[in-house]
């Protein structure tokens, strides 16, 4: 019982990892800078895993386990000291581990491992190696902060910090302008939700005096609807508030758009910030509050239209992106959908179980698409593909593996996630049967878009002439194979033990298991829409390979709309960026700036010079004026003086001013 | 006669104290050459050492006797750097009117 896990090591590890290779990395050898960088993530997944070890005892029941002591979950650490303690308001630097935050842990941490021992290949020519190793290793600190908070105010600490390293690798290549704007883009747009995130955090705090998740959840337990303040419209209003912060970082309808520009960071990070980790940490966070969501019903139903809105929406745009990392991003993007639809019908255990094989395959599309860009000497664009399957083996069949997991083909991970996520759509009422139908019609777009990118890459001819495609160095392809057997089995745990394990952090699982005749028609018309996008993707890119460009020529509005991502870039550009920057330039800039504040500056240079040229005159040079100023000066202070003290009529100056003399007596 | 009797009465004192501090005044207004407005200020300052002396000898005041010192102190130390600038000025310029010292001027 007081087994200490040393919880607060598993961030500061890959702190001290950054500290040292962003400091010293420019002049270590590039060994010890890998070996530092690669050191720090697997530290922290080691005590993550003695972790998991420690309290899975105390949960089997063993008998013989000897001199182990069990860990019982939730376990607390809080720093000794305390953050800040303002009036009754105490916030503590606490990390709670439990069942989901151990989840979530082994995968970041895990994938978080394998994505930096193929950045050590992928980076290895790169100039700013160090950099890259120390930034990568300050996001899995702050990632891990995130995961571990016991409270609202240190989750967002966390927060901040993996946008901020987001921000940072996405400029990477801080040199190319694109990256650099991606960048930017990111930061803003995330600000935007961050808002929201905070709003709801004032709220939390006013409504509830505290912002520790076990003590909010206690209270809402404990008032059972009588609080007028913990119920109703409050209770929507800060779901709403999270809810818009958990779009902004998990890139969901309407703040999605940071995420496809995010592509123009190294590609390792890609898959490890924006399509493993980061990005799900809006889901992360709305299962974490789950108790305030499942105490709101229409915020819930928000969650659950913004997800499945989300997810058809990405999905058709990835069928008309030709970069095979944007398609992947809008992958992302719709996947994450599936994850806020899971958490909208109250199926958290689903939302996390999809997050977890999500973490795998599409970190595995990432590394395996940034194995090819790497073969084609950074060539990212399709076109320019193909017929690489006999040249990139290991890529290849590792790429197909998690193609076909992403499709939702049995016995993937894929399949038994997005089927758990599906099923719960389904069985939630009436709506739940059109996000269902949603879900479905998703789920064959990505069979569909998945398997267009692996014809275009994969199969027919090299359409690049003077590239010679050669496979990636062991390093990159040896976390491509865990992967890809994580892919295969990470679906085996299957979502009743998950949700079983889960339920002590994020309540029951709300689908009953009992019409196991539903659940098998509901998969086998899963795995049939699938298939029916394999075959439509077989058909228009393996077959016909000219038929997409016939379909696009016959309605070109159509699949320019597509292509172009629905302008929704160009709508924000047109309705938020250029009024915003028209009334900064010419408003604030021209208005306010150097009209109101600098016309006051320059009246009051101009008082303070026009003062000067008159009081100049006094500045004669002369000695014998200055001292008859001052001899003028010193008269009148004594005659005012005097004036003063009512000795004007000087009938007696002398003992008036001696009374004036001795007054200091 | 009274101040056989009882001693020169203050207010003669002042009255020679503002007569010498008046002459200082004027010395240093209407002079050109530098070493007289400087003798200027040496009448000033013992004119102002004078009404010290008388006041502190009417109230019984050592203070003002302690003053005296200080001033005294002042003003040597005044005339040892005024001259040494006096003599550096000379040496620059060739010429004692403080008329002609004013390269400050704008």
């Amino acid at each position: 019982m007081n087994q200490s896990l040393h919880l607060w090591l598993i961030p500061l590890l890959p702190f001290a990892g950054f500290l040292l290779n962003g400091i010293l990395g420019s002049r270590m050898p590039k060994w010890l800078v890998s070996a530092i960088g690669l050191l720090a993530p697997f530290l922290s997944f080691a005590l993550v895993l003695n972790a998991y070890a420690l309290t899975s005892i105390s949960a089997a029941s063993c008998a013989g386990c000897g001199p182990v002591a069990a860990v019982v979950l939730p376990y607390i650490e809080t720093c000794p000291l305390p953050w800040f303690a303002i009036g009754s308001l105490h916030v503590d630097f606490s990390f709670v581990l439990d069942q989901l935050s151990l989840v979530m842990l082994l995968v970041v941490t895990g994938v978080g491992f394998l994505i930096h021992i193929y950045s050590v290949g992928y980076m290895a020519h790169e100039e700013g190696y160090a950099r890259y190793f120390s930034f990568l290793n300050l996001f899995l600190f702050f990632m891990t902060t995130l995961v571990l908070a016991g409270n609202v105010l240190v989750m967002f600490v966390g927060w901040e910090g993996v946008g901020l390293a987001s921000y940072l690798l996405i400029g990477f290549w801080f040199q190319k302008q694109s990256a650099a704007a991606a960048g930017k883009k990111a930061f803003i747009v995330n600000r935007i939700g961050d808002f929201g995130f905070l709003i709801g955090i004032f709220l939390l705090l006013a409504s509830f005096g505290t912002l520790t998740f076990s003590e909010i959840s206690a209270k809402l337990a404990t008032n059972p609807a009588t609080n007028p303040a913990l119920t109703g419209g409050v209770l929507t209003v800060i779901c709403l508030c999270l809810l818009l912060g958990a779009t902004g970082k998990s890139a969901q309808l309407p703040l999605y758009v940071w995420l496809p520009d995010a592509m123009e960071g190294p590609t390792p990070v890609s898959a490890l910030i924006h399509a493993a980790t980061m990005v799900t940490a809006g889901v992360y966070m709305i299962a974490r509050t789950h108790f305030l969501f499942d105490r709101a019903p229409i915020a819930l139903t928000t969650v659950a239209i913004v997800g499945a809105a989300t997810a058809l929406f990405a999905a058709t745009i990835g069928l008309a992106q030709n970069d095979i990392k944007r398609v992947l991003a809008y992958s992302t993007i719709s996947q994450l959908g599936y994850m806020f639809l899971a958490c909208g019908v109250a199926a958290y255990s689903a939302a996390i179980f999809h997050l977890v094989t999500h973490a795998f395959f599409k970190a595995l599309l990432f590394l395996a698409a940034g194995s090819v860009i790497h073969a084609m000497g950074g060539e990212q664009d399709m076109r320019k593909m193909g017929g690489l399957r006999k040249k990139l083996p290991v890529t290849f069949w590792t790429m197909t593996v998690a193609v076909f997991t992403i499709a939702g083909f049995p016995p993937l991970a894929a399949f038994f996630s997005k089927d758990a996520i599906l099923y719960a759509a389904f069985v939630r009422g009436t709506g739940g049967k059109i996000l269902w139908f949603v879900g479905l019609l998703t789920a064959m777009l990505t069979a569909l878009y998945m398997f267009r990118l692996w014809y275009m890459t994969f199969f027919g001819e090299l359409r690049t002439a003077d590239t010679h495609p050669h496979e990636s160095p062991w390093s990159m392809r040896a976390p491509l194979v865990i992967l890809a057997l994580l892919s295969i089995c990470g679906g085996w745990i299957g979502i009743e033990s998950l949700s079983s394990y889960l339920a002590p952090s994020v309540g029951l699982h709300p689908a009953v298991s009992s019409t196991l005749h539903l659940e098998l028609i509901l998969t086998v018309v899963a795995v049939l829409v699938a298939l029916e996008g394999w075959l439509i993707a077989d058909k228009y890119y393996r077959r016909k390979t000219e038929r997409p460009a016939q379909l696009a020529a016959a309605m070109p509005a159509g699949y320019n709309l597509l292509a172009n991502k629905y302008y929704v870039d160009e709508m924000y550009d047109a309705v938020l960026v250029k009024p915003l920057f028209a009334v900064s330039r010419y408003v604030l800039g021209w208005i306010v700036d150097t009209g109101i504040l600098g016309g006051i500056a320059w009246l009051l240079a101009g008082i303070a010079s026009l003062t000067g040229m008159i009081l100049q005159r006094w500045q004669s040079g002369n000695l014998r004026s200055y001292a008859a100023w001052l001899a003028a000066a010193a008269t009148a202070v004594l005659l005012f003086v005097l004036l003063a003290q009512g000795a004007i009529p000087m009938a007696e100056p002398l003992t008036r001013s001696l009374h004036f003399t001795g007054a200091g007596h | 006669m009274s101040f056989l009797q009882h001693g020169v009465p203050l207010s003669w004192y002042l009255l020679l104290s503002a007569v010498l501090f008046s002459l200082g005044v004027v010395g240093f207004l209407i002079k050109r050459n530098i070493i007289t407005v400087f003798m200027s200020i040496e009448l000033m300052l013992n004119a102002v050492n004078l009404s010290f002396v008388a006041f502190a000898y009417q109230w019984h005041a050592v203070k003002g006797q302690i003053f005296v010192f200080f001033v005294m102190m002042v003003a040597a130390a005044e005339a040892a750097v005024g001259l040494a600038i006096i003599i550096a000025v000379f040496r620059v310029r060739a010429t004692l009117a403080v008329d002609r010292i004013d390269l400050m001027k704008l």
